[in-house]
């Protein structure tokens, strides 16, 4: 099979001594970014893209990528130990983890957590394997008017299927197209937003933003409930991680399920954060142990961690393939390519075999480093959050500040760092949903591109987005997905009304 | 977690009230983009939609999205929340304000010394530790970053009088 072959060299590419070195400080960089509150995953990557410059791009996106699945294990350990989700996607974690922790069973927790990571990035990478030269392949077929309704149907996603008020999350996204329109159009060359001022000709930086609302935002966040990490000891041994594996099998229904709700949601994007919910609650509903749930249950941490790693990693198929983003950080990595001059698409696949085929390999590669790392560096990475907040907590503030410089050496860009560190704040506490501002940030201008080129051949006639039957179902699917709450109820209505009819 | 405390602390200010702020503020957002965009043109010109086209669409949904929000916050009434309480409030302006200042510090005495200085500051200040645990971490840390960026990854930061002193 051709995609056998492609990711056999993709290996071939990876054996590069230098390449496999930014594989492990990738990871190790992911996991102590992914511990710490204030540098998650989408602002580690974005706060380190800038050094990666000097890099060639393989090397570079293996290094981020490598960081990404840290951080999505590194999530898991502030989660079980402190019950301090390290990211948004490891706060189902803390359901069950903590509570396990709380029993002395933390070894355990950590174990199950880990592995299950492990086994969703592993199904999500095996898919993303086979199915990307597929879409790639599938892709070519695609003009503006359809590129654009991928977009559109990304952005109903998230009003349809967000549990914030649709409202607040439209303000959200359409704010953060504002934002990204701010600067030069790049079609006819005015100035939009700028309000005369040349500081603001280059626009808003969505990598600025990430840091500032991810990172600023957190530790503003995290001081509301004062300076103290107070956790519980874990000790994983080599007994406890052979005593939990062998307990393990008995969820793979559990872990099937997780891991194909994640690869669900990180393909159509929702990212992990939603992915570890939902994969949750359906364990919660449909397990026999379900309403031990909360109390200290394994099951409780194998749904939610399979679901995150599957989604977080799936998240790079529409990436890679569409240049659409699955979750935040994918948007970061997504901004990363584009810096480097790399158009995703199903071009990326025939003009870059290399980098796109050593990227998958380093998926592999790297879950399997990352298993190795976590599960013998937890005690490490416990003992450095005993380290007081208040020596943290500035050096944290200081590397947002440098990240935030190096983007592009502008001092005022950490000025705006920290003003969307204060939005950041605020919206989190009214449940304003930031994953949609920042990937409105990213797509912004690729959104209207797209739009505007589709007007051009129609001529102004929306019907372009009807005008054959991919672009039409994928409109179709958007409209749906926009819609979704509405008739969900409509249709629970019909239901009941269905049912209570037999009975009277 | 200690619920207790929510009786003791004061709220700064109500959920309510900061809904109907920011949803006012969206609204002036919103109407400022829709005004500039209407000075570069909402509709089509020579070569299709003119630049204004999509952000007036854009801030008009900035706007009725807010505006929405804002009916339904003013409509709620009872019991809202806080939206935080004056001893959460002053923990979060313990962060704030010093790393305001330290943004502002780094345009005028460079990244590294603003860096040691904050550091320096919030180890004295929030975690009470002596001078002589406060400075190897205030001098490790830039020195650290300094060698990091500047020498490997060779990636300028703002430097200030006491690195233009040692000659970088």
């Amino acid at each position: 099979m051709d995609a056998l072959v492609s990711l056999i060299h993709g290996f071939g590419v990876l054996a590069d001594p230098a390449n496999i070195l930014y594989m492990f400080i990738g990871i190790t960089l992911g996991v102590l970014i992914g511990v710490l509150p204030g540098l998650g995953g989408a602002n580690g990557v974005a706060i380190l893209l800038p050094l990666t410059f000097s890099m060639s791009p393989t090397s570079a996106i293996i290094m981020l990528s490598c960081i990404y699945w840290g951080a999505l294990f590194g999530g898991a350990i502030t989660s079980i130990l402190f019950n301090i989700p390290g990211e948004p996607w490891s706060v189902a974690t803390t359901f069950d983890g903590h509570p396990m922790a709380q029993k002395g069973m933390a070894g355990t927790a950590l174990t199950a957590a880990f592995t299950s990571s492990f086994v969703g990035a592993l199904i999500a990478v095996l898919i993303l394997t086979f199915l990307a030269p597929l879409v790639a392949s599938f892709a070519l077929k695609f003009g503006p008017a359809e590129f654009f309704a991928v977009q559109l149907l990304t952005f109903c996603s998230f009003i349809g299927m967000g549990r914030e008020s649709p409202f607040k999350i439209i303000s959200s996204m359409m704010l953060g197209f504002a934002l990204a329109a701010v600067g030069i159009d790049t079609v006819t060359g005015q100035l939009r937003l700028t309000f005369g001022s040349t500081e603001l000709l280059r626009g808003f930086d969505f990598l600025i933003a990430v840091i500032g609302l991810f990172g600023v935002g957190e530790i503003l966040l995290t001081m509301e409930e004062g300076l103290a990490f107070k956790g519980k000891i874990a000790r994983i041994n080599p007994t406890v991680v052979w005593e939990t594996w062998k307990i393990l099998p008995r969820y793979w229904v559990t872990a099937l399920r997780g891991a194909a709700v994640g690869c669900w949601l990180g393909i159509t994007p929702g990212g992990a954060t939603p992915a570890s919910f939902m994969s949750y609650g359906l364990a919660k509903r449909f397990s026999k142990n379900g309403d031990r749930f909360g109390t200290g249950e394994v099951e409780g941490v194998v749904a939610p961690e399979t679901a995150a790693h599957a989604a977080g990693t799936s998240a790079l198929l529409p990436m890679l393939t569409l240049g659409i983003p699955g979750s935040p950080t994918a948007a970061v990595l997504l901004g990363g390519l584009l810096i480097w001059g790399l158009q995703p698409g199903p071009l990326l696949f025939v003009e870059q075999k290399d980098f796109v085929w050593g990227l998958i390999a380093s998926m592999y590669l790297g879950n399997i480093a990352g298993l190795i790392v976590v599960l013998t560096t937890v005690p490490l990475f416990a003992a450095i959050l005993r380290i007081p907040f208040s020596i943290i907590a500035p050096i944290i503030i200081a590397i947002c500040a440098v990240g935030a410089y190096t983007v592009h050496n502008a001092l005022l860009d950490v000025t705006i760092m920290l003003i969307f560190g204060v939005i950041g704040y605020v919206f989190k506490k009214l449940s304003y949903p930031l994953a949609p501002m920042v990937l409105a940030l990213v797509l912004g201008d690729l959104a209207e591109s797209s739009f505007r080129q589709a007007m051009l051949i129609s001529n102004g006639s929306l019907t372009i987005f009807w005008s054959n039957w991919l672009v039409g179902s994928i409109c179709t699917l958007a409209l749906l997905m926009l819609f979704w709450p509405l008739i969900s109820i409509a249709l629970g209505r019909l239901r009941r009304g269905r049912m209570a009819a037999p009975a009277s | 977690m200690d619920r207790q405390d929510e009786q003791h602390s004061p709220a700064v200010v109500s959920n309510r009230t900061m809904d109907i702020v920011v949803a006012v503020l969206l609204m002036a957002v919103g109407t400022l983009v829709m005004w500039d965009s209407w000075r570069l043109g909402l509709t089509w010109g020579l070569e299709g939609p003119k630049a204004g086209y999509f952000p007036f669409r854009v801030g008009a949904l900035i706007f009725l999205s807010a505006a929405v929000t804002l009916i339904v916050s003013l409509r709620r009434h009872g019991e809202s929340g806080a939206f935080v309480r004056w001893d959460q409030f002053r923990l979060v302006l313990q962060v704030l304000i010093p790393t305001a200042v330290f943004v502002f510090a780094i345009g005028y005495l460079g990244i590294y010394l603003a860096m040691a200085l904050f550091i320096a500051f919030f180890m004295w200040w929030q975690g009470g530790f002596s001078l002589v645990k406060i400075v190897p971490v205030a001098i490790f840390v830039p020195v650290a970053l300094f060698l990091m960026f500047e020498v490997w990854f060779l990636v300028p930061l703002p430097k200030g009088p006491i690195e233009q002193w040692l000659g970088f």
